[in-house]
């Protein structure tokens, strides 16, 4: 395998795990359940898509042929995140979860 | 009339696209099979099926899609920035829009796109899908995030798809 595709698929899986990183760190350090779900909702699509690339180039150079089933999980995964995370908020709401204080406008008031 | 065999040509097409995919292949016999899933899927759930609108403007759906991952990169940046930084100076907010699209898979794609996009997340719809509900990670004007929710993905939903606007 040549340098430079070893490199960008380093690039990628660097960049992917960076944002999985940053997706559970957000779901850790971030103060109440509503502001926790941005974290795994968005870095982790990022994160996820950083690592699908990177399969992808690794794959196609690899042996015979064009590697795409990789897109399916992303696409999967755009359906299915923000469905997740809307029963997720739309629960956490019915239960009035307590907000950080700074928050605006609290809907069940 | 749409035929009684054939009832949602596209989603036929889609399906096989993916068998195509799941396989990682472009022999004939998986096309083939590919094509009769495609076929009896549809026509097995056909009573579960919502009403996909007409795209009216296809260019400007995929041109709406390019913006769309261009906004979900940039998105995950912005929240990469506020995760990492001081947590203080984060300003949550609930934020209520008023939606004018009528149509149910519009509308979902819509707060699915606002959930995938820049510090927002659905959180609710009211029971006669007027009012959609935002959590916004960051926002210290509730106003411009509705207004650019409705700038920015609602109305060109609008354009694209056939669907009346209330």
């Amino acid at each position: 395998m040549p340098f430079w595709i070893e490199l960008l698929v380093s690039v990628f899986l660097v960049l992917g795990s960076v944002f999985a990183l940053i997706g559970a760190i957000g779901l850790y350090r971030l103060p109440d359940f509503y502001t926790r779900l941005h974290g795994p909702t968005k870095a982790t699509t990022l994160g996820v898509g950083g690592i699908v690339i990177a399969s992808m180039i690794f794959f196609s150079s690899r042996n015979d042929g064009l590697s795409l089933h990789e897109l399916l999980i992303t696409l999967f995964l755009f359906i299915t995140a923000p469905v997740s995370a809307h029963m997720l908020a739309k629960a956490a709401m019915q239960q009035k979860l307590p907000t950080v204080e700074q928050t605006h406008g609290k809907p069940w008031d | 009339m749409k035929a009684r065999w054939l009832p949602h040509p596209a989603l036929t097409l889609l399906l096989t696209l993916i068998w195509l995919l799941l396989n990682n292949t472009l022999s004939f016999a998986h096309l083939v099979l590919g094509l009769f899933l495609g076929w009896a899927i549809p026509l097995l759930v056909r009573g579960f099926l919502i009403e996909v609108p007409r795209v009216r403007k296809p260019l400007k759906l995929c041109l709406f899609m390019l913006k769309v991952f261009y906004d979900i990169v940039v998105a995950n940046v912005h929240v990469a920035k506020l995760v990492l930084g001081p947590k203080s100076r984060l300003q949550p907010a609930f934020i209520v829009v008023p939606m004018e699209i009528e149509n149910e898979f519009v509308l979902a794609t819509l707060t699915s796109i606002v959930s995938l996009t820049p510090g927002t997340v659905s959180a609710g719809l009211s029971a006669d899908h007027k009012l959609l509900i935002l959590h916004a990670l960051d926002a210290p004007d509730a106003d411009e995030v509705a207004a650019g929710v409705k700038r920015n993905y609602e109305a060109p939903l609008l354009e694209i798809f056939e669907c009346s606007r209330t």
